[in-house]
């Protein structure tokens, strides 16, 4: 009991410590109010931009025109659309009817090959790119600001443009094929990962850095010494997550004539074979789903070696 | 004298504040020294200048007659090798082994490439093992460092320290981290090397009875300033409420603070 009047606050203080939390609590109410009405007026502005809430005229079944809003009139040619590109498969001529579904499957079996080799190859250049670049780039270990400065707008630059971009720019240089799929992923890629991986390096403990400075070590020293043995594990989770990403991009690609099996996809579109654009989304799929599950079981892998003594 | 540590009026600010107030100092070799003085008193920036991990607004430091100041380069990094520091968090690469955060005090002589590839010679092995055999170490050799004890790291510290030859050792509250036990061991460690290696310690320490069982001699700094500079004996009461501003606190008692129990009662 002694303890408690020995340290209860002096008579005033208390009305003064209601008015200021009545200050503070009336000063975090604003600051909602502003938010959420700034919120909701720039949802409006871009659903009116969007036409998200468009009221539309539609065809009904038995001829007449009603107003419908646009999404749950429009969602049912989406059906009719995936219903084009789904093949006839009967039980008892399922090896005709799957032959005949997967009837270029030697021709995509390599462009396969080819979209997994320009994501290896790009992912590759990203990894070598982004890590070099990801050093001068962190804000802690960069030498100067000039350094920097330039290092910063230079992997902004290369992944603000998106790859589709790039793979245009480069077969416009190097002619259509696969070349300029990877150097355009690749690119896009550097900027990416340079990005990912300059976080990484910014949120390392500096104190081992000091240690290698003191022990007479180079700039270099501390990187490699202080900051890789750091980071490395989350390097490794990027870079395989960025395999994924660019598996899943060099199979768009060839859509620009950059390689892999993106051409095929303008190919059936051009020529309205819709069952192989539904051939084409199996064979991506399954990849992506094999590379992804790998990928993670190796992820995991390098994690669980961060956790093992 | 030779090789007698200079520091003439030596001044560090950061923004408005003189963290280093024109230090004037001169320390033998073979010292055993201790510096102490309240939290922000510029302790830690004092031996942060000397080797050059700070630089100086104004002011020289001079070793063996040799400008410390004015080294760039190669010459820098090898005058960082020759007063090692260790500092309170230990600062060992916790994912590297305890092997090479040791050969890590090798690094000033190595080149690029070998330093890049993480290439020692056997040599530097063997001296880095040696090391880690004064102290007891050699067990947890390949261990990660991160998994030692705080009182492990900082001998792995010292060990890394010593296989830089140094001719000064500079030590950043190396114990402050430390429960008794270990922080007895770290500074039984400095003081072996102090007297058997002949090198010189400057340590930064903030409990005082510490710095009375093991110190030649002890600098008080207040303000950024040299306010003490003299042996255990002459530091009295009054000096010591002086040092840290506890003028008002009537009770003031050095066991209270200490984290020396063993060394004291023994």
């Amino acid at each position: 009991m002694s303890a408690i009047t020995k340290f209860a606050a002096p008579p005033q203080d208390i009305p003064e410590f209601e008015t200021e939390f009545a200050a503070a609590r009336s000063k975090s109410r604003r600051t909602w109010l502003i938010g959420s009405a700034l919120f909701i007026v720039l949802f409006f502005f871009s659903t009116w931009l969007t036409d998200f809430f468009k009221i539309t005229q539609v065809s009904m079944p038995d001829g007449s025109r009603e107003w419908r809003w646009i999404i749950p009139a429009g969602i049912p040619r989406l059906g009719e659309y995936i219903a084009k590109t789904i093949p006839v498969l009967r039980w008892d001529t399922l090896d005709a009817d799957m032959a005949e579904w997967f009837w270029r499957w030697k021709t995509w079996m390599k462009l396969l090959l080819e979209t997994v080799l320009i994501a290896f190859m790009a992912t590759s250049l990203g990894v070598v790119g982004g890590f070099i670049l990801s050093f001068p780039a962190a804000g802690n270990l960069t030498p100067n600001k000039t350094v920097y400065w330039i290092t910063r707008r230079y992997l902004e630059l290369a992944r603000t443009v998106p790859e589709l971009v790039w793979a245009l720019i480069f077969v416009f240089c190097f002619s259509v094929g696969p070349l300029a799929g990877v150097l355009a992923i690749g690119l896009h890629a550097t900027g990416a990962l340079g990005k990912l991986y300059s976080e990484v390096n910014e949120n390392i403990d500096m104190r081992p850095l000091d240690g290698i400075k003191a022990a007479g070590g180079t700039w270099f020293d501390r990187i490699r010494y202080g900051v890789v043995p750091q980071v490395l594990p989350n390097i490794i989770s990027y870079t395989l997550l960025r395999f994924e990403i660019n598996v899943r991009a060099s199979s768009i690609i060839g859509y620009v004539g950059a390689g892999g099996l993106g051409q095929e996809f303008r190919t059936a579109m051009s020529f309205q074979e819709y069952t192989d654009l539904s051939a084409l989304f199996v064979i991506i799929f399954v990849t992506v789903v094999i590379i992804d599950y790998g990928s993670e079981k190796l992820r995991h892998r390098v994690i669980g070696l961060g956790v093992k003594s | 004298m030779p090789s007698t540590l200079t520091l003439t009026s030596v001044s560090r600010h950061f923004g408005e504040t003189r963290a280093v107030d024109s230090v004037s100092l001169s320390i033998e070799p073979g010292q055993f020294v201790g510096v102490i003085g309240r939290s922000g008193a510029g302790k830690s920036t004092l031996l942060r200048l000397i080797n050059r991990l700070v630089d100086p607004s104004s002011g020289t430091i001079s070793f063996e007659g040799r400008d410390i100041t004015a080294l760039k380069g190669k010459a820098l990094r090898e005058w960082r090798q020759d007063c090692a520091m260790i500092f309170q968090q230990f600062n060992l690469v916790e994912r590297l082994d305890v092997l090479t955060n040791v050969l890590i005090g090798r690094i000033a002589d190595h080149g690029f490439l070998s330093s890049m590839a993480m290439h020692f010679s056997d040599e530097e092995r063997a001296m880095a093992i040696q090391a880690l055999d004064r102290f007891g170490l050699v067990p947890q050799a390949l261990q990660r460092a991160g998994t030692l004890s705080g009182g492990q790291q900082q001998r792995v510290a010292i060990a890394k320290a010593l296989v830089q030859n140094p001719k000064i050792m500079l030590a950043d509250e190396p114990i402050a981290s430390l429960d008794p036990m270990n922080a007895t061991l770290v500074m039984d460690g400095l003081n072996l090397i102090n007297k058997n290696d002949g090198i010189t310690v400057l340590v930064n320490l903030h409990t005082l009875d510490t710095a009375r069982a093991y110190c030649d001699r002890i600098i008080a700094m207040r303000d950024g300033q040299i306010f003490f500079d003299g042996t255990a004996a002459e530091l009295t009461d009054v000096v010591v409420r002086d040092i840290y501003g506890i003028a008002g606190l009537e009770g003031f008692n050095e066991a209270v603070t200490s984290t020396q129990k063993f060394a004291v009662s023994a």
